[in-house]
């Protein structure tokens, strides 16, 4: 099993200063560039140290928004090929329908794994709603624009004998070849989010590792559809590293401390919808049906406990997250217990995405997360016995 | 009046593209193309509609992807929608038409009349969009995806309140229809936003009679737009009209069918009686 500790790179410090969206229109007077500075370099201190414990570097990216000042993912991968060592960097994801260059894309992510020896892990997502207004290209064309580009970048990785000619719908190229070319063959591997049945069953033809994120108790039909997919494309039933999953961890000595450390990573979750509501649903994002629903004012819920309690990501408490299989929180025999019985429900989850930072957590108590998850829990996940693949996809 | 006026709807099929048409009334024939926005959604009981086929026989298609019919995956601007009414227009083998475009419906006349006049007679824009006309940081229009729906109304509407739909008490299919159409409108319409950097270097080819009906009360487009829109089009007349925004054929029904009745009879006799 492999765990990967992701922050969004925060600027917590304006969070307080919003008037009802910290993202997109959030005047970015109410950012200090020199505390800007001194956040950056801690936290790249602490993916540094992660890389030390044996934990993998998830990254992401966000655009004009004091939840995330990784805006260029490239950037922020770049830096971190360099300093770290061992550690698996994770792009989760790179919104390449959000792009109008996905040759640059290729050439940023090529050279990105060459410089960290073939550590790039490739994940290409759609991006969440309120990144449409900032990137302005046609969200009603997204998910054809998204494929094309994938389609592309691929081919752009895996050609490499003479030039090739592109010109389809969304773009147009000449004489495309790409230098460097990746360092691993055929190409680094490729990672994609979902929360919907129909994309993971997609994912799962495609073979790519697929993850979740805050899907909890619910998370299963969507591996199972993932299941689907990767069967009907006639391979064996999917092993546990195809699969993955966000949550939030808090790891402390006595539980008392984990709750007070959870408080704090759950600052996430609890920001991260702040956003004036247009920016919330452009067009062309839902599907006319949950448009309709939405207009009704009805919701759909996400989070689930074991025994289908619905949980709010946004409003619950710790217990609340916990009990959701969101927040893994406690102790490292309770967070390891927590885990474990999470992958049993998902019949096998080789990669756990682990938000052990977020907003205002300080440099010591993030050292003292990372450091006892990678020395208490860590070691015993990597030797758990995933669930056997045949057995989950039946 | 929704229940008659269903009897006029049909679903024909042009270029292999399914559209659904309300045809009513006699006279002259007379294409409307509809607005795009929840808030200007096709409505098949819209009075305006009603009021003109008192004068007219009136052709009303709901643009594909705004309805029940589906827009083809190669129709993504609105100088596709402009060819396939022009085919439309061969198809039913009309000529002579009083083209009418409200708002989004008023770009697609205009990118309609600059490819062709030969099957028109009139041309009818009210308060249009589909140039621009204003500097590069100077949006001709409200950013409507940037703003709450409420506040839509508010702009769009000389009476908020009449305008402001009443969401707990439409039907589903008014819904559908609303949520088809924001999508739809910003599939034609996203980016460059509601306008075609082409179009108004190619107004100057419209050489039919055009008026430029212009609700007054609008500030969903920028003072002066629609204006200006009518100063591109050779000898276009400009007519403000009282008691209505950016959707007079919404507000003032009558006084909309009126106007453009009053146009077409002032410059041809013949056509209407």
């Amino acid at each position: 099993m492999r765990v990967f500790q992701f922050t969004e790179q925060p600027y917590p410090d304006a969070w307080d200063k919003h008037q009802g969206s910290l993202r997109v229109n959030l005047p970015n007077k109410l950012l200090d560039p020199a505390h800007a500075a001194d956040l950056f370099h801690r936290y790249y201190d602490e993916w540094q140290l992660a890389d030390q414990l044996g934990i993998d570097i998830m990254v992401n990216e966000h655009h004009q928004t004091a939840t995330c000042m990784s805006s260029a993912c490239v950037i922020t991968l770049a830096v971190l090929s360099r300093i770290t060592k061992r550690a698996r960097l994770l792009i989760l994801g790179y919104p390449i329908a959000n792009r109008p260059d996905p040759l640059r894309a290729a050439e940023e992510l090529a050279t990105i794994d060459v410089i960290s020896r073939g550590r790039l892990e490739m994940g290409f997502v759609k991006g969440v709603p309120q990144e449409v207004p900032v990137a302005n290209l046609n969200p009603v064309f997204q998910n054809q624009r998204f494929w094309e580009a994938h389609d592309f970048i691929i081919k752009a990785m895996t050609s490499h004998d003479e030039p090739f000619n592109w010109e389809s719908e969304n773009f147009h190229y000449r004489q495309v070849n790409i230098w460097p070319r990746p360092y691993q063959q055929p190409h680094p591997p490729v990672w994609s989010t979902t929360g919907s049945k129909l994309t993971a069953e997609k994912l799962g033809s495609l073979g790519y590792t697929m993850a979740t994120l805050g899907t909890g108790y619910g998370t299963r039909p969507i591996y199972d559809a993932y299941r689907k997919g990767y069967m009907a494309a006639g391979r064996p039933p999917p092993g546990a590293d195809r699969f993955a999953y966000l949550g939030f961890v808090a790891v402390g000595e006595t539980e008392e401390e984990a709750r007070r450390l959870g408080e704090l990573v759950l600052a996430y979750p609890r920001t991260s919808g702040i956003v004036h509501p247009p920016f919330r649903n452009p067009p062309g994002f839902l599907s006319v049906q949950d448009n309709v629903r939405i207009l009704k004012g009805e919701g759909r819920p996400r989070s689930f406990t074991k025994d289908g309690r619905v949980v709010n990501m946004r409003k619950g408490s710790v217990q609340d997250l916990i009990d959701a299989g969101v927040l893994f929180c406690g102790t490292p025999d309770q967070v390891f217990d927590q885990i474990i019985d999470f992958i049993g429900h998902c019949g096998g989850m080789g990669n756990l995405l682990m938000m052990g930072h977020a907003g205002g957590m300080s440099h010591e108590d993030t050292v003292s997360n990372l450091t006892l998850f990678g020395r208490e829990v860590l070691p015993r996940l990597k030797a758990f016995r995933q669930p056997e693949a045949a057995a989950a996809a039946e | 009046m929704g229940a008659a006026s269903a009897e006029n709807l049909q679903r024909i099929k042009v270029d292999g593209v399914e559209l659904d048409i309300n045809e009513q009334g006699s006279g002259p024939p007379l294409l409307f193309l509809h607005p795009g926005h929840p808030l200007g959604r096709f409505a098949h009981d819209e009075p305006a509609l009603g009021a003109l086929a008192k004068s007219f026989r009136v052709i009303a298609p709901t643009h594909p992807g705004f309805g029940h019919a589906d827009a083809p995956k190669w129709m993504t601007s609105v100088d596709d929608l402009a060819y396939f009414y022009l085919d439309l227009l061969n198809e039913l083998d009309l000529n002579g038409v009083v083209l009418v475009g409200a708002s989004f419906g008023g770009w697609i006349a205009a990118e309609i009349a600059v490819k062709s006049t030969a099957r028109l007679s009139r041309l009818v824009l009210a308060n249009p969009v589909g140039i621009k006309i204003g500097d590069r940081e100077t949006r001709d229009f409200v950013d409507i995806y940037s703003i709450f729906d409420k506040e839509i109304a508010e702009l769009a509407y000389a009476d908020a309140a009449a305008g402001t739909p009443d969401i707990p008490n439409l039907s589903d299919e008014t819904l559908f229809h609303m949520a088809r159409s924001r999508e739809a409108t910003a599939r034609y319409g996203w980016s460059p936003f509601l306008h075609n950097p082409k179009l108004k270097s190619r107004l100057h080819r419209i050489d039919i009679p055009t008026l430029v009906l212009y609700g007054e009360a609008d500030r969903i487009t920028r003072d002066g737009y629609c204006r200006a829109y009518a100063d591109c089009i050779p000898g276009a007349q400009f007519k403000p009209m009282k008691d209505a925004g950016h959707f007079p054929h919404k507000e003032t029904p009558d006084a909309f069918a009126q106007a453009v009745a009053n146009f077409v009879v002032r410059k041809d006799k013949e056509l209407v009686s």
